[in-house]
């Protein structure tokens, strides 16, 4: 099979009340991402938009970027979920043969958005909306699930943050850099318990933007240190009612991350896997995802992650970009974890570059508690 | 480079302006089951599943995940991707390049729509500009009111040629069990009908309805191991304008025009009324029945109303157009373009009915939605 590399990536800076549009925010960065290929819009000839119509509180959401993703007289699409699911689409349409250079573009302004309301609306509209229920109070949920099965206690899942913001005091594009204690987030306000403030991650606007290109047009386009391939990917569903499912059972992530290590050669993931930006809405999920992906056994996440295995220096960096606790733009996330991945493997991460990154992973959710996983795999 | 596709199932909900047996969910599962029985496989043969609708429509956010009961896609790669009125386009190609690119076997596509449940004409006013336009193009009539207007002035087509089309189209969905709206019509009824925004008449527009479809595509080793007569995807081309209204050609559809020339390219086809058998297409109003068919190289600009009054896009014209009923007796908008796929695959698989055209062997499918955004899809019973 041919293989797809990413050749240029940007980001806007994380930020909360970003005066700029949707449209300015996507020009900006799918500007920057054809500068940082170093091509031209007229070498593009597809562009896969990430938007959702509940973000954006428009119909049609992606109508409103496309003319500023250069979309104009060309073959786009839209997908609705998160960015590494639009990064998976870009490359199966130039996989098919029907297109070359392409762009994925996703933008976010939570500022602008009801978290509580557009989150309320994925659940089921004849009973559990009416509950009020939403992505925190789903997640505290999946938190006590997971604290229950295992014996995990609160502390453990405040680490993750802290961690997290720590690395993120080496991010400029980020939004919350801090350096905090297990204390600090213990006294945070409780916002669903056990989550506490510093647990969730925080409303952010933002934008990010991807050039895919197949084998021989990347060759020809950009030089070896650009190149970024994808190696491997995998996406899987579980069940859509919370009550269906075992909410500290990730038998979906551990479907799509078979599938990833299977199409990338991973026999042994914590051994060839050199850095991983995971999903990190709220601290727990960093630990339980980890598992899901086999970097450690079931219930031994938060284990690992106290003897350091996944801090900046450890043995394998996790969210070195300060993650989704330090800035989550929802749509926006996977492909901001997939930059960062691409920045990693050219050693292009300034000071959060976490040392020689041959291998990287990139993982997304869609749906609540992670009903659905994309994984990536990628390497030089 | 990529793999050679073929459709080989379909499956459809029978449409109503209200299924009130069925929830969405139950809709889905119903072209889901059916499609399945079309192409004589169970979910198990299913490797991944596309959908497609529009959030606001139903005020369903993460459809993807809220239908994986319905899908069968529980423990399955599934995703979204929407692109409002071509959604259904969108579902299919996206079922398309999943298994062109090698990644996927087995494909189903799925769009699907719950208007007796929803404020579709709100909704839709939301897609426009909100400081610019949205007041003056609230909802889906006006702008196709307008288009038509101005292409009555241009060339001379009249209110009767897009009744012949409303007419051509609601006799036709008589052959179609599935069809919503199932009424013997003559020209002089639509002409009589209630004007809902000049020139467009209540029967030259389309309905809501509730409904969905399914469509399987598997690449070209397994269709022609599951499928005896698969219909082949010869290609897949999406086409769209600018962001504001008032910045779009009015009198001719360049997305179309664009989008048709390249697929054509593609397919090697170089005369389309004559190479085509049949086609499927999406015309939300009979007005765009008379327009676009210059937009489509049926004809120069400005012919159009002579081939309508001809009857050259009748069941026994040269070029029969929409033997299903089309977009005006059937519109469940997430699967309205879908739909068309579906139905343009069952001509070429000879599986149609009673609306089956004679020995189709090329067929084309479109897809329009807001912003006119132009898909086209073009099957064939060859291999590409």
């Amino acid at each position: 099979m041919e293989k797809v590399a990413i050749i240029g990536v940007a980001q806007s800076k994380y930020e909360q009340n970003k005066p700029e549009t949707f449209a300015e925010m996507v020009y900006d960065v799918t500007r920057r991402a054809l500068e940082d290929a170093g091509i031209t819009k007229d070498e593009v000839d597809n562009v896969v938009s990430v938007s959702s119509d509940f973000w954006d509180g428009r119909t049609i959401s992606s109508m409103a970027i496309q003319d500023s993703a250069c979309a104009y007289g060309k073959d786009i699409t839209t997908v609705e979920g998160d960015g590494t699911f639009g990064c998976l689409y870009g490359m199966m349409r130039i996989l098919s043969g029907s297109f070359g250079v392409t762009i994925v573009v996703a933008h976010h302004k939570g500022t602008e958005s009801n978290m509580n309301g557009i989150t309320n609306c994925a659940f089921d509209p004849l009973v559990e909306r009416k509950l009020g229920i939403d992505a925190v109070s789903s997640a505290a949920l999946q938190a006590r699930r997971y604290m229950t099965k295992y014996a995990l206690k609160e502390e453990q899942f405040a680490l993750v943050s802290v961690k997290n913001h720590g690395n993120a005091m080496r991010n400029p594009l980020a939004l919350f850099p801090m350096e905090i204690t297990v204390e600090d987030v213990m006294n945070s306000r409780r916002i669903a318990d056990p989550l506490k403030l510093l647990d969730c991650s925080p409303v952010t606007d933002g934008a990010a933007a991807l050039v895919l290109a197949a084998e021989r047009q990347a060759k020809k386009l950009s030089t070896r240190k650009k190149r970024v391939w994808l190696l491997g990917v995998g996406h899987c569903s579980d069940a859509y009612r919370l009550g269906d499912r075992d909410l500290a059972d990730t038998r979906a992530l551990k479907a799509a991350a078979k599938r990833a290590y299977a199409m990338a050669g991973i026999v042994d993931p914590l051994k060839e896997i050199d850095v991983a930006e995971v999903y990190d809405a709220f601290s727990y999920m960093e630990p339980l995802w980890l598992e899901g992906l086999g970097f450690c056994e079931d219930g031994m996440g938060c284990e690992y992650l106290e003897r350091g295995y996944f801090n900046f220096d450890g043995k394998l960096p996790v969210n070195p970009s300060g993650g989704r606790l330090s800035a989550n733009p929802v749509q926006v996330a996977g492909l901001a974890e997939l930059a960062e991945c691409v920045l990693q493997i050219r050693g292009e991460a300034g000071e959060r570059q976490v040392g020689e990154v041959n291998v990287a992973l990139a993982h997304g959710i869609n749906g609540m508690c992670g009903q659905s996983h994309c994984v990536w795999i990628l390497g030089r | 480079m990529g793999k050679r596709v073929g459709i080989i199932g379909v499956g459809q909900t029978h449409h109503a302006a209200k299924r009130l047996d069925a929830s969405g969910v139950e809709l889905i599962a119903e072209a889901v089951t059916r499609a399945l029985d079309d192409a004589e496989l169970t979910i198990k043969d299913i490797d991944a599943i596309v959908i497609g609708n529009m959030d606001h429509f139903e005020n369903i956010n993460y459809v993807d995940m809220w239908a994986v009961d319905g899908l069968g896609a529980f423990m399955k790669p599934v995703f979204k991707v929407t692109t409002g009125g071509t959604t259904g386009t969108t579902v299919g190609a996206c079922g398309y390049y999943h298994c062109a690119s090698g990644l996927f076997d087995v494909v189903m596509a799925v769009g699907w729509e719950k208007n007796s449940e929803s404020d579709t004409q709100a909704a839709i006013a939301t897609c426009s500009n909100p400081t610019l336009e949205r007041d003056f193009f609230a909802g889906a009539i006006g702008p196709l009111a307008t288009e038509y207007s101005m292409y009555m002035k241009a060339y001379g087509a009249t209110e009767e040629d897009a009744a012949i089309v409303a007419a051509r189209d609601r006799n036709n969905a008589l052959n179609n069990p599935y069809a919503h709206s199932r009424q013997a019509v003559t020209v002089e009824d639509v002409l009589k009908s209630p004007m809902l925004s000049y020139p467009i008449k209540f029967l030259d527009m389309c309905p809501r309805s509730d409904g969905a479809c399914a469509v399987i595509f598997a690449v070209e080793e397994k269709a022609k191991k599951l499928c005896p007569r698969p219909a082949w995807v010869h290609a897949s081309v999406v086409r769209h304008d600018y962001t504001h209204f008032g910045d779009l050609e009015w009198t001719f559809m360049p997305t179309l025009e664009r989008a048709s020339a390249e697929a054509y390219k593609l397919a090697g086809i170089t005369n389309p009324l004559k190479e085509f058998d049949v086609a499927e297409l999406y015309l939300p109003a009979s007005t765009c029945g008379v327009k676009w068919m210059d937009s489509l190289w049926f004809c120069d600009h400005g012919e159009a109303p002579k081939l309508v009054r001809k009857g050259t896009f009748h069941m026994d014209g040269e070029l029969p157009i929409n033997p299903s009923g089309g977009v005006i007796s059937t519109n469940p908008i997430g699967a309205t373009a879908l739909i068309r796929i579906g139905e343009a695959a069952w001509q070429v698989m000879g599986k149609a009915g009673a609306r089956q055209v004679e020995n189709v062997k090329l067929a084309l499918a479109t897809g329009f939605g807001g912003c006119s955004w132009s898909d086209v899809m073009i099957l064939g019973a060859e291999l590409p």
